[in-house]
């Protein structure tokens, strides 16, 4: 091996992403030979202190998983418990889990498109920057992220651990005109986020094809968010037929490995490489869109979501969220309109032994819980498998296949900056929520 | 003298560092909850590190800036100390920084992750990892207090957005942060919430947590379950006593206590007092029902 042709670029400290990572690329010649994203948040251990709680405490102890998405695992959470006892939560107490995982979508998809990601394309070190020459933009952006925390202070008392969830529902359900002031803001916010989904379709996108198989939840007639049967599909296979299978069976599918070299889990599923969030949600989801959501992908280039047509370039999923922004806010002003204050605000949920399961469609991406309980509801097992662990190997291969592209282009001379700048921008696309991928991770850092 | 006033003004900021160690960061989120203070906040002070909104710091995008360069006027430091290299790290922040603030119960407490202290790390490792040899952490999650000097603790899971700010423009003008270390009972009063333990014996643990939140778990009708950490004595004897009459299984009112500020120095003798309960050999509790509600 020449030393002379080798080079190694790391970047210690990815920025503008939820959690701490960092990347090690290894290039030999012209040669892409090595991308490993490498995750050193600490382990916090979650699964195994979760052993020996009760039923009742998941939700509130997950949630602290993720600061970014906690209604995502208060969801998942309360879904696998409320299946290992038997219970079903539907109509409003349903509709209104919906609502709230509806705020945060909006929140943490106008975070990522506007703070995080959206200085990428625009050439510019952060959003504080960005504002400097388009503060209209970064404004807006704001106040899309602010609807989203809106309907979270509502219905969860605040946007980060939201604390009126439980399992079998709300510990307090609103009254129909308490939710009315939300509606206004959320015309507002539709304005706002059709802005947005025109703003980024004018960015300039590398031009990428990915290839991974695609997961997400599946819920026939509407987008799925918060329930639906987990499906697979390859982005240029359309088959009639995705493959489903039941979200119990979900691990016999997605199998996650611990490998000596690299400090985290990987995962795969049915063996192959696969991407879960935006991407596959769209492809799997989108003619259900709602039609003003249709309409604004339409617009912005993606093709026909009803025809069924996909997004298979990873740097256009900014366009994809911001469309799913869309949606989000049709969704939650549909539900706010059919709202009838329940009549209890949570379902009995007496524990039995039993073995429960539970995914929803956290932002980042499909999110599966498992829970054993003894027969006094004592936790004996649990298992979480978060979106950002399943996508790792994804991620690895667009950020090889964004560096190659680059230098097919032009050859070993390409700069080491370019390519450093190329590797953190197709880390973006995907949004990684490490906190969550690291719950469990290994830290040990290999070093050559 | 100057050419570039603008520039000038910028440079002359106080500058703000924001760090994270083992956390969920929803305490440097609520900094970005600011929305309609944020680019207001950046036009007072200047954000020099802050990874999870910037990778400006630095020549070369801030990539071989992991520790950070300095000084900054003011550390925001997010998490807990799991691993020998962030108790290492921790160190250098301290130095760089003029004033440390931790920010949420993590930094402030250990956090959730303390959990680990009560129980066998290795069994935890064995637990979640097929190959636990792999892992390194250390046994215990501790707060940043226990390793270096800090100015001010800022407690909560998460931390509140107007408390922040409290802090920030309290260091902007020198002066000390207005933070009440009174329970939330408080708040409840303030807020006008009928106290739910008195009108429907719902167990609560409002009298001996810290305010902060708004009291927000009583007004949705809910007990506080403690997420902000202990006020500044907390009557623990009587707290106990309380949550026993309102219904409180031994077991539950160690769990209550064992979840975010579980190594809090102040809740630490409660669990220890629920701990000796249940070691105490009671026959056949096993297949009761936990409370009778």
């Amino acid at each position: 091996m020449s030393h002379r042709g080798t080079r190694v670029l790391r970047l210690d400290a990815l920025a503008r992403v939820e959690g701490e990572a960092a990347l090690h690329l290894r290039v030999q010649e012209d040669t892409v030979t090595e991308a490993r994203l490498r995750i050193y948040e600490p382990p916090r251990f979650f699964e195994a202190f979760l052993i020996g709680r009760a039923h009742t405490e998941p939700p509130d102890i997950t949630a602290r998983i993720c600061g970014i998405c906690p209604v995502a695992y208060q969801m998942s959470a309360c879904q696998a418990i409320e299946n290992a006892c038997g219970v079903t939560v539907d109509g409003p107490l349903a509709e209104l889990r919906r609502l709230l995982y509806c705020g945060e979508w909006i929140e943490s998809h106008a975070l990522h498109i506007h703070l995080l990601h959206a200085p990428d394309f625009l050439g510019r070190a952060d959003a504080v920057e960005l504002a400097r020459d388009q503060r209209a933009a970064v404004e807006r952006g704001l106040r899309i992220k602010q609807t989203g925390n809106a309907i979270l202070e509502q219905l969860g008392g605040r946007p980060i651990h939201p604390v009126n969830v439980r399992v079998g529902g709300f510990y307090r359900t609103p009254a129909r005109e308490e939710l009315r002031p939300l509606a206004e803001r959320l015309r507002q916010a539709r304005d706002d986020a059709l802005e947005t989904v025109r703003w980024v379709a004018a960015f300039d996108f590398p031009d990428a094809t990915s290839d991974h198989d695609l997961l997400a939840l599946c819920d026939p007639g509407r987008y799925a968010i918060d329930s639906g049967t987990p499906t697979a599909t390859a982005p240029h296979d359309r088959t009639p037929t995705p493959r489903e299978f039941a979200v119990p069976d979900l691990e016999q599918h997605v199998h996650e490995e611990q490998v000596p070299h690299s400090t985290a889990l990987t995962a795969a599923l049915d063996g192959r490489r696969y991407l879960t969030g935006p991407l596959a949600r769209y492809a799997i989801n989108g003619r259900w869109l709602h039609p003003v959501a249709a309409e604004a992908a339409r617009d912005a280039g993606l093709g026909d979501p009803l025809a069924g047509d996909v997004c298979d370039n990873p740097f256009r999923s900014i366009v994809v969220r911001a469309v799913e922004v869309v949606q989000a806010v049709e969704e939650a002003l549909r539900i706010i309109r059919e709202y009838e204050q329940p009549p209890r605000p949570a379902l009995d949920v007496l524990p039995r032994k039993a073995v429960g399961t539970g995914a929803t469609e956290a932002p980042r991406g499909l999110l599966y819980h498992r829970y054993a309980l003894a027969e006094d509801g004592t936790l004996t097992a649990a298992r979480i498998i978060p979106p950002t662990a399943q996508n790792q190997t994804a991620i690895e291969a667009d950020v090889r296949r964004a560096v190659q592209a680059c230098l097919n282009r032009l050859g070993p001379a390409a700069d080491d900056e370019e390519l450093t700048r190329l590797c953190e921008r197709a880390i973006r696309n995907h949004d990684p929520c490490i906190s969550c991928a690291a719950h469990f991770l290994d830290l040990t850092v290999e070093r050559t | 003298m100057e050419t570039d006033r603008g520039t000038a003004d910028i440079q002359t900021l106080p500058t703000l560092a924001v760090w994270k160690f083992a956390s969920c960061d929803g305490c440097q989120l609520t900094l970005l909850d600011c929305e309609d203070e944020l680019l207001g906040l950046t036009e007072q002070v200047r954000i020099e590190h802050f990874l999870e909104m910037s990778g400006a710091e630095g020549p070369g995008g801030g990539r071989a800036e992991l520790a950070g360069r300095g000084p900054y006027d003011l550390s925001l430091v997010e998490g807990s100390i799991t691993t020998a290299e962030d108790a290492e790290r921790i160190q250098h922040i301290r130095r760089i920084s003029r004033r440390l603030v931790t920010i949420g119960a993590c930094a402030t407490a250990g956090g959730i992750q303390a959990l680990r202290n009560f129980g066998d790390v290795d069994e935890f490792r064995a637990a979640v990892y097929a190959r636990p040899d792999y892992i390194s952490t250390l046994e215990t999650s501790t707060p940043v207090s226990a390793h270096v000097p800090v100015d001010f603790e800022l407690r909560g899971c998460p931390i509140d957005r107007r408390q922040l700010l409290e802090v920030i423009t309290a260091h902007l003008a020198g002066r000390k942060p207005q933070i009440p270390g009174h329970s939330v009972c408080f708040e409840c009063k303030r807020r006008g919430t009928t106290c739910i333990t008195v009108a429907h014996g719902t167990p609560c643990l409002g009298p001996v947590t810290h305010a902060g939140c708004g009291a927000i778990c009583p007004a949705y009708g809910r007990g506080c379950y403690g997420c902000f950490g202990p006020t500044a004595r907390p009557n623990l004897r009587s707290m106990i006593a309380q949550l026993r009459r309102d219904g409180m299984s031994e077991t539950d009112i160690l769990r209550v206590f064992r979840t975010f500020n579980a190594a809090s120095p102040e809740y630490a003798p409660v669990a220890d007092l629920a701990a000796e309960e249940q070691d105490t050999p009671r026959a056949g509790t096993e297949n009761e029902p936990e409370r009778p509600v």
